[in-house]
C-alpha cells in the first residue's frame, strides 16, 4: 500500500466549550424595534433562569473552524466507498439538496391554509401516488419519520384492524434474520413476537410459517430481499398461508433498492410496507438522520392510516383530518417534509425506466462484488444474490483475525467497512452492499483492498489488529464508555 | 440514467465476470413475483427540468415571508444565520450514516456530544440523548420510558398541551393498553388546573405531563405541579417545544421536571411544512437505563487519546430486539448539528437576548390587540412569545379577512407568534385587525 499523501491533516480540536470566552457572541439577533420588556414585571421570579452556566460563547469564525475541522474527521458517502449492507449508501444527488430549499418548500408553515399550500399538497399527493406505484399499494401515508417510525405505523394499523373487527390478535411472526426494529417495533405495537428460523439457504419455508400461523396471529413481518441479500422465493406461498388465517403479510422494506419495476409486492400478497426514503430514495443519512418512513397499504387496512391524509377534489388539494378509524397520528404535522422534497425530486429525474435500471445495476454489482470476493472470503450462501451479499471471517479465524479486524483495516485503504456482524444468522457476518451509483474502478478498488487485507491476515495479522493507524483516533474504549460513562461536558 | 455510471462496456465486463448473459438471468425472483410491465411514472427529467418541475410546485406555495405571519404552535419561525446551512451542507455531515465505527465518524460524535451537553445545560438536567423525531413522538417516547421507571399505568397528559402532542401520546400507548388521561386547564389563567390534578393523580399515575410554556403560550407553574406529581410518586415529565424560552424562563431541571422533552426545531431548523423538527430528551442520571434513542460518550483510544463513540447501546433494538427501550433506529442527526450550530453561533448573551426580543414582541402585540374592539387576550397567566386571544366575531372569517391583507393570523384556536414580525407589520396586523373586528 502507498502511504504517500494518505494521512491529511487530522489537527486536534477542543469541546466547543473548551474554546468559550464569556460575553463572546457570533451571531447577534435582531435590533429592538419595540420597548425592550421586563421580564420581572410580567413572570414570577421563581420562573425566570439564572446564567446557562458553561454554554458555548465563541466567535462565528471560530465556529465555523470548529465544526469544519469536525467534518474533516467523518467519513461520508461523499468522502468515498460505503458498503455499509442494508443501509443503502448510494449517492445523495445535490440537485435535491437545492430543491428543498427553495423558499416555496422550506419557508411554509404546517398550519398555514390550505389554499396558500397547494404545491406542498400536491407534491405530498403525488410521491405518494409514485410510492404506491412502485410498490403495487392501494394507499400511502407519508407521516413516519423514519424505517422504524413506519414499522410502528404499520403494526398498529394490522392491531387496529383486528380490534375493529372485533377479535384482537395477540402475536406477530418473525424470522430470526430480521433488523432489530421489527421485533422492537411489534413489542411497542403490544404484540407479541413468534420467532420462525430461517432454512439452511437463508430462506423461509411454507411449513415454518404453516407451523406456527394461527387466528389469534395478526401476521408475519417478512424483509425481502432477507438480510442475507436473497429473495424470500417461497414469498407468494407464504402470503396465501397467512392470508388463509385472516392475517396480513408485512414487508419491511428496508431492501426496497433490489425490487424496483422488478417485482410488485403487492401482486405476491404483501399488505403492508414501509419505505426508507433514506436508503432507496437516495436522501442523504444525515449522520444518523433525519429519515422518512412512509407507509403502504392495500385496502383493507385504508380506513386505519394516521390522519391527516391529502386528498384531492377537482383540481384542489386538502387535508382530511375526520378519519373515524385511524390509528391516530405518529408524530406532529404530516411528516419529515424535506425529506419527502428530496424523494420526489429523485423519483422525478430517474422515471420509471431509471428506478428499475437501478435495481437491475444494484443486483449487478452485488454480483459482481460476490463472485469477485468468494474465493477469498467465506461466503455465507453461495446463491445469486440481490442488492447485497453477506460474508463471514470463517477463512480468517485460524490466523486468529476476526470480522471487526477486517473492518478496521479497511478503513486504512481508504472505505468505509461493511456492516459487520449483523445478521445475526451469520457467525462473524459482513454485509456488502455496493448500490448503483459506484463505478466498476471503485469496486475493483475495494475488491482488492479486500484481498490484500486476507492476505495481510495470513502474513502480518499485527497489521488488522492494530488498524485503524490512518485516522484521527485509533481503536476506541467502547467498553470504558460504557463502565465510566461521561455523557456530557461538566465546566470544571 | 441519471446517478448510475456504468457504460455499455462496463455492464458488459461486470456480466461477464459474473457469468450472466443479461441481467434478468441475475434476478433471482421466482417468475411468479415478477413485475409484469413497466412502472407507470412520468417519464425521466433532466436535472434542469426537474428544477423547473420543482419552482413551479414552490411558486404553488405562499412563505412566511409573503405574508405578515403569526402563526406558530409547535412550529416556529426564527430567524436562521446563514452559519448553520454552511455547516450542516458539509457532505462529510450530511452524507454519512449513523456513527457505528468511531474511527471515522468523530465529527459526527463529537458535535452530538456538545449538543448532548447543551441539552442538558438548557433544561437543566444530567444526561441527554443524540436526538428523538420531533416533540410529539419525544411525548410519547416519555410517557413509555416514565411507566418503566414506576412500574405504573396511568399517564396524565395537560389538556393544555399541544393537542397533536396528546394525539400522537395516545396513538404511541394503544399498543401497551393505553391508559392515558387528561386533566382540564383553568379557563381564566390557561394553565394546568391543580384541583383537577389532585383529583387524577393517584397511587397508578407513572406521570404528569406538562408544556411549558403551554400550548396556549402560558407559562405554567411547573414548580408546583411538579410537587403535585411528586407527593404521589408520579414523575413529571416537562414539554418545551418553543426552545427559545430556555433563553429565559428556569429549567425544567430547577423547577423538578424528571424528563424534560420537547422540540429543538426552534434553533436552526427550518419550517419546511412541518419537518423534519428536532426531538430532544433529557433526564437525571438515574433514569438513564430507561431513555431510548442514541447516546454519545467520552471514552480514549488505544493511545489514550480522547474519543467518542455510542454508547449504553444494551438499550437498543439491533442489541435487545423486542426488549429494547424503544424500536427508534435514524434519528434527527443532522437537525441536532443545526440546532447547536445556531445555539454556538448566539451564544449565551445571545440566546438571552432572542429571549427578550421574542418576549418584547409579544408583550407589544399583546397590548396592542388587546385595545382592539372584539378582541380579549384569553388568558391571565404570564406567557413568553405566544398568546391566545378571543375575538366577538367567527374566527375563520376574521382570519381570511385578514389573508386578504397579506397577513397569516393564526389558525382557529388563534395562536399568534412574533419575533420575525417587525413592529411594523405588527401595527399592520393590529390596524387590519380592528377594521375586520371593529
Amino acid at each position: 500500500m502507498n502511504d504517500n499523501g494518505i494521512k491529511g491533516l487530522l489537527l486536534d480540536e477542543p469541546l466547543i466549550f473548551e474554546r468559550s470566552s464569556v460575553g463572546r457572541m457570533g451571531v447577534a439577533p435582531a435590533e429592538f424595534d419595540i420597548p425592550e420588556a421586563d421580564p420581572k414585571g410580567l413572570l414570577p421570579a421563581g420562573l425566570l433562569r439564572d446564567r446557562i452556566d458553561g454554554f458555548p460563547e465563541v466567535s462565528e469564525m471560530d465556529a465555523v473552524r470548529h465544526y469544519t475541522r469536525l467534518s474533516q474527521w467523518n467519513f461520508g458517502v461523499d468522502s468515498g466507498f460505503y458498503p455499509l449492507g442494508s443501509c443503502t449508501m448510494k449517492y445523495n444527488p445535490k440537485v435535491n439538496e437545492a430543491l428543498c430549499r427553495l423558499p416555496g418548500l422550506s419557508m411554509i408553515h404546517p398550519y398555514e391554509p390550505e389554499e396558500l399550500v397547494q404545491g406542498a399538497l400536491e407534491l405530498m399527493y403525488e410521491l405518494e401516488e409514485y410510492l404506491a406505484e412502485i410498490s403495487g399499494m392501494d394507499a400511502v401515508t407519508l407521516q413516519p419519520s423514519a424505517g422504524a417510525h413506519g414499522e410502528l405505523c404499520g403494526l398498529l394499523m394490522m392491531a387496529a384492524y383486528f380490534k375493529d373487527k372485533g377479535k384482537a390478535r395477540t402475536k406477530i411472526i418473525i424470522p430470526d434474520t430480521a433488523h432489530g426494529t421489527n421485533p422492537a417495533s411489534s413489542h411497542l405495537a403490544g404484540f407479541k413476537v413468534v420467532p420462525v428460523k430461517s432454512e439452511g439457504k437463508g430462506a423461509l419455508s411454507v411449513d415454518a410459517i404453516k407451523a406456527v400461523m394461527d387466528e389469534d396471529t395478526a401476521g408475519l413481518m417478512v424483509t425481502n430481499p432477507n438480510t442475507i441479500g436473497l429473495f424470500e422465493k417461497n414469498i407468494k406461498e407464504i402470503a396465501k398461508v397467512v392470508h388463509s388465517k385472516g392475517g396480513f403479510l408485512y414487508c419491511d422494506g428496508a431492501n426496497l433498492n433490489a425490487l424496483m419495476g422488478l417485482v410488485n409486492l403487492g401482486s405476491i400478497g404483501v399488505d403492508v410496507i414501509q419505505f426508507n426514503l433514506h436508503k432507496t430514495f437516495s436522501t442523504p443519512h444525515g449522520g444518523g438522520g433525519p429519515g422518512s418512513g412512509p407507509v403502504g397499504v392495500k385496502k383493507a387496512l385504508e380506513p386505519f392510516l394516521p390522519a391527516p391524509r391529502v386528498k384531492k377534489s377537482r383540481g384542489k388539494y386538502s387535508l382530511e383530518y375526520d378519519r373515524p378509524k385511524s390509528i391516530g397520528r405518529l408524530k406532529a404535522f404530516y411528516g419529515n417534509f424535506s425529506i419527502m422534497v428530496r424523494a420526489y425530486a429523485y423519483i422525478r429525474r430517474m422515471g420509471g425506466e431509471g428506478l428499475k435500471r437501478a435495481s437491475e445495476t444494484a443486483i449487478l454489482n452485488a454480483n459482481y462484488i460476490k463472485e469477485r470476493l468468494k474465493d477469498t472470503y467465506h461466503l455465507a450462501y453461495n446463491e445469486p444474490c440481490m442488492h447485497e451479499s453477506v460474508f463471514s471471517d470463517k477463512n480468517l479465524l485460524g490466523h486468529g483475525v476476526t470480522t471487526l479486524d477486517v473492518a478496521k483495516r479497511l478503513i486504512d485503504y481508504g472505505f468505509h467497512p461493511p456492516t459487520v456482524y449483523f445478521p445475526l444468522v451469520v457467525h462473524g457476518a459482513i454485509m456488502i452492499e455496493p448500490t448503483e451509483t459506484e463505478t466498476k474502478e471503485t469496486m475493483d478498488r475495494f475488491v482488492e483492498a479486500m484481498k490484500a487485507i486476507a492476505e495481510e491476515a495470513r502474513t502480518n495479522p499485527e497489521l488488522l489488529k492494530n488498524a485503524p493507524t490512518k485516522t484521527k483516533v485509533r481503536r476506541v474504549d467502547e467498553t470504558r464508555a460504557a463502565r465510566e460513562p461521561v455523557l456530557r461536558w461538566v465546566k470544571k | 440514467m441519471p446517478y448510475i455510471p456504468h457504460t455499455e462496456k462496463d455492464r458488459e465486463c461486470l456480466l461477464k465476470a459474473v457469468g450472466a448473459e443479461k441481467i434478468d438471468d441475475l434476478i433471482a425472483v421466482p417468475e411468479n413475483a415478477r413485475l409484469k410491465g413497466e412502472l407507470k411514472l412520468p417519464k425521466g427529467l433532466t436535472e434542469q427540468e426537474l428544477t423547473k418541475a420543482l419552482k413551479k410546485k414552490a411558486a404553488r406555495n405562499s412563505t412566511v415571508e409573503d405574508y405578515a405571519s403569526f402563526l406558530g404552535a409547535g412550529a416556529y419561525n426564527h430567524y436562521i444565520p446563514a452559519v448553520v446551512d454552511s455547516v450542516i451542507s458539509r457532505s462529510e455531515f450530511y452524507t454519512s450514516y449513523t456513527p457505528y465505527q468511531p474511527e471515522i465518524s468523530q465529527g459526527t460524535l463529537q458535535a452530538i456530544f456538545e449538543y448532548q451537553t447543551i441539552v442538558c445545560q438548557l433544561t437543566g438536567m444530567d444526561v441527554a440523548n443524540a436526538s428523538l423525531y420531533d416533540g410529539a413522538s419525544a411525548v410519547a417516547e416519555a410517557a413509555l420510558m416514565a411507566r418503566r421507571i414506576t412500574g405504573r399505568d396511568k399517564v396524565l397528559l395537560s389538556a393544555a398541551l399541544h393537542p397533536e402532542y396528546r394525539e400522537t401520546v395516545r396513538s404511541y400507548l394503544h399498543g401497551a393498553g393505553n391508559h392515558v388521561s387528561e386533566v382540564m386547564y383553568c379557563t381564566e389563567a390557561g394553565t394546568t388546573l391543580p384541583e383537577a390534578l389532585d383529583a387524577a393523580l393517584d397511587k397508578d399515575t407513572a406521570c404528569l405531563v406538562i408544556q411549558y410554556p403551554n400550548f396556549f403560550g402560558s407559562v405554567e407553574d411547573l414548580k408546583a405541579l411538579a410537587d403535585a406529581a411528586h407527593a404521589k410518586g408520579a414523575l413529571i415529565v416537562a414539554v418545551t417545544n418553543e426552545a427559545v424560552s430556555f433563553g429565559l424562563l428556569a429549567s425544567p431541571g430547577s423547577l423538578g421536571a424528571d424528563i424534560a422533552v420537547g422540540d429543538n426545531q426552534s434553533f436552526g431548523n427550518t419550517l419546511s411544512y412541518g419537518g423534519p423538527y428536532l426531538g430532544f430528551m433529557a433526564t437525571k442520571t438515574e433514569f438513564i437505563r430507561q431513555m431510548p434513542g442514541r447516546i454519545v460518550g467520552e471514552t480514549v483510544d488505544r493511545d489514550g487519546k480522547r474519543a467518542f463513540c455510542l454508547t449504553f447501546s444494551t438499550r437498543e433494538q439491533h442489541i435487545r430486539r423486542e426488549r429494547a427501550t424503544s424500536n427508534i433506529c435514524t434519528n434527527h442527526g443532522l437537525c441536532a448539528l443545526a440546532a447547536s450550530v445556531h445555539m454556538v453561533s448566539l451564544g449565551e448573551v445571545g440566546l438571552r437576548r432572542l429571549a427578550l426580543l421574542n418576549l418584547s414582541k409579544a408583550e407589544y402585540l399583546k397590548k396592542a390587540l388587546a385595545n382592539v374592539s372584539g378582541v380579549e387576550v384569553a388568558f391571565s397567566s404570564p406567557t413568553f412569545n405566544e398568546f391566545t386571544i378571543k375575538i366577538s366575531k367567527a374566527p375563520e372569517e376574521v382570519l381570511k379577512g385578514l389573508l386578504k391583507k397579506k397577513v397569516m393570523g393564526g389558525l382557529a384556536l388563534k395562536r399568534f407568534y412574533p419575533e420575525m414580525n417587525t413592529k411594523e407589520e405588527m401595527d399592520s396586523f393590529v390596524d387590519a385587525l380592528s377594521k375586520i373586528s371593529g
